[in-house]
């Protein structure tokens, strides 16, 4: 690493720290409102940015006590979670088809699976509301776990694809030439070696099923199946009456965790989407 | 090493038999994945089609076709016009800014310097967090009466009487037609710049770092090496960030639903969100499917531009 002169050093951090500032100014404003009276909040002239009357632990006593927030949570981690196995039990097999047995055609059958990853829910939402009542799933939390996966699975696929492709095919072979067959080289041999790629997949999907919101304010009017994505929002309005701080430290308490973790997965995701012309 | 050889040698099922061939192994292991999509992403795109081009709403479930009669009375409507034309505004100037930001700050996390991994996670943050959580707080930022931005312009002496930016003591961003459209875009821009420049810092990071340095050795400046080697460099990454970015604020809803609701009045209505309200709100499945359909071209050539640059990249 070369040195650099001290102005240009000064000129680097400042740059970081403005970019960073804009980066974070609502979590900021989020986070200093949930502790926040109403008799602060609710002034124009007091400093948005301080306490002028000593904070309070109120807001979160409401958010957790009277609303519907534990729910929400509830309802977002059941989602995610069969959201998550469905994805692994569709996507994984069909990745290693297309890495390996699908021959010449896995890579053009890849990209278009990828693409159908690129069809966004806004397009889609008035036949699959159509879709879900006729089903009589909508309110209640099954017409999401019915229809995120049409999200996770291309993106997985396409993800756990590269990821199979990059594991030596000479593995599977020699097992193969040991007796094994291909299904169970695939299980023993690819599946153990694969851990990091299906974690990123686990990651990626339960990160979306949090932030999908257009199927999840189209299908569920109940406020007890609702999201929290759709739920914070929503919910936690009252007709006109916003309860500021609440809404904000809901949408707080999930933001903060959910940009740890994928901040560790990051590089995977960004092969992912630059289609491995980068390798990440 | 025995004990495997003979695993062939045992009684095996007419399944297994089958699971053998790859042929076959293959096509069951694609299967479901296939299905999966073409039952709920196939079927209701035929679907959204079909609405478009017949009578149904949410009351009356047949489906009388009636040509492009939708297509007719959304197009009559200025509505619909102006969702039309600001999803492109929106769209198309969100993105210009965050390519060149996403440039900036690409070039800045090339560097290292204190703190790097910390910045990394809250620049992050905003693509991170679900994007209907991360608006509210942007709600609440242009707040008509408790605006931060507001507070600060007044501490600074330009908000308030007898100052720059006017008599009143509040821009009322949501609710002026302009600032409204400004504040949209910032949100989309502050959504979108951390996944643009992380896939720039990946294209920057696989340049041949002997390259720059032989440029160095050769006299060459900041800005030549920049121009001449790597800006053609990440081109190609450069235009796939630019796809995604124009896909994901073009096809979003969220940030307009909740920040302004379309309003005030109609004049920030985007396609997605008129389509939600004419379709879910108004019950009018047609129209709402009918407006949603505008969103297909613009979509299917971005795509068709990605699968371009990913086949390239496959040559080279």
């Amino acid at each position: 690493m070369k040195k650099r002169s001290l102005p240009k050093q000064i000129a680097l951090l400042t740059a970081v720290a403005v970019f960073s500032f804009f980066a974070v100014i609502p979590f900021l404003v989020m986070l200093i409102n949930t502790f926040k009276q109403d008799a602060d909040l609710y002034r124009p002239q007091n400093n948005p940015f301080w306490y002028n009357i000593p904070p309070t632990l109120d807001n979160l006593r409401l958010l957790f006590l009277e609303t519907n927030y534990l729910t929400f949570v509830k309802n977002s981690l059941i989602v995610g979670t069969v959201v998550v196995i469905i994805t692994l039990v569709i996507a994984v097999p069909a990745a290693y088809s297309l890495a390996r047995l699908a021959g010449r055609y896995g890579e053009t059958v890849g990209i278009g699976i990828f693409l159908v990853y690129l069809v966004p829910p806004s397009l889609l939402f008035i036949p699959l509301f159509r879709v879900v009542t006729s089903l009589h799933l909508n309110d209640t939390i099954w017409s999401l776990i019915l229809v995120y996966p049409t999200i996770s699975i291309p993106f997985s696929t396409w993800l756990l694809m590269g990821f199979f492709k990059s594991i030596p095919r000479d593995l599977e072979e020699a097992a193969m030439v040991d007796g094994f067959s291909r299904l169970t080289a695939f299980l023993r041999v690819v599946m153990p070696l694969s851990t990091s790629g299906i974690v990123a997949v686990i990651v990626f999907t339960f990160t979306l099923t949090l932030h999908e919101f257009v199927y999840a304010v189209t299908f569920i009017t109940a406020s007890a199946q609702r999201t929290i994505s759709a739920g914070v929002p929503i919910e936690l309005v009252r007709g006109d009456v916003f309860f500021w701080q609440s809404l904000l430290a809901a949408a707080v308490i999930v933001a903060i965790p959910v940009a740890l973790v994928y901040n560790f997965f990051l590089d995977r995701l960004v092969s992912g989407f630059t289609m491995g012309a980068v390798k990440g | 090493m025995e004990q495997a050889a003979q695993t062939p040698t045992k009684t095996k099922t007419r399944f297994q038999y089958l699971t053998d061939r790859e042929s076959f192994l293959g096509s069951l292991f694609l299967l479901p994945a296939v299905l999966y999509i073409i039952l709920l992403v196939g079927v209701p795109f035929g679907m959204a089609i079909a609405f478009s081009l017949s009578d149904v709403t949410v009351g009356d479930t047949s489906l009388d076709y009636v040509g492009l009669e939708n297509f007719r009375r959304i197009l009559n409507t200025p509505q619909f016009r102006r969702a039309l034309v600001n999803s492109f505004i929106i769209t198309l100037i969100a993105q210009l800014f965050v390519i060149i930001l996403a440039n900036i700050l690409a070039l800045i996390f090339y560097e290292d310097f204190p703190g790097k991994w910390m910045a990394r996670m809250l620049i992050i943050m905003p693509w991170a967090t679900p994007i209907s959580l991360g608006t509210i707080g942007w709600l609440w930022i242009f707040d008509s009466k408790f605006s931060p931005i507001d507070w600060v312009l007044q501490q600074i002496g330009l908000l308030g009487p007898d100052t720059l930016l006017g008599p009143g003591k509040h821009l009322n961003y949501l609710g002026r037609e302009e600032l409204a459209m400004v504040a949209v875009i910032i949100v989309h821009v502050w959504r979108m710049l951390p996944l643009a420049t992380v896939i720039l810092l990946a294209g920057l990071a696989s340049i041949d770092k002997d390259l720059i340095d032989q440029a160095q050795v050769d006299g060459a400046k900041f800005w030549r090496i920049h121009r001449d080697i790597r800006l053609p460099l990440i081109y190609p990454i450069m235009s796939i960030a630019l796809l995604f970015g124009l896909i994901f604020t073009f096809s979003d809803m969220v940030v307009v639903f909740l920040l302004t609701r379309g309003g005030p009045i109609y004049y920030t209505q985007v396609l997605p969100t008129w389509a939600w309200f004419k379709g879910i709100d108004g019950g009018n499945l047609s129209e709402g499917a009918a407006v949603a359909l505008f969103l297909f071209p613009l979509l299917l050539v971005a795509a068709i531009l990605i699968l371009r640059s990913a086949k390239r990249s496959e040559i080279t």
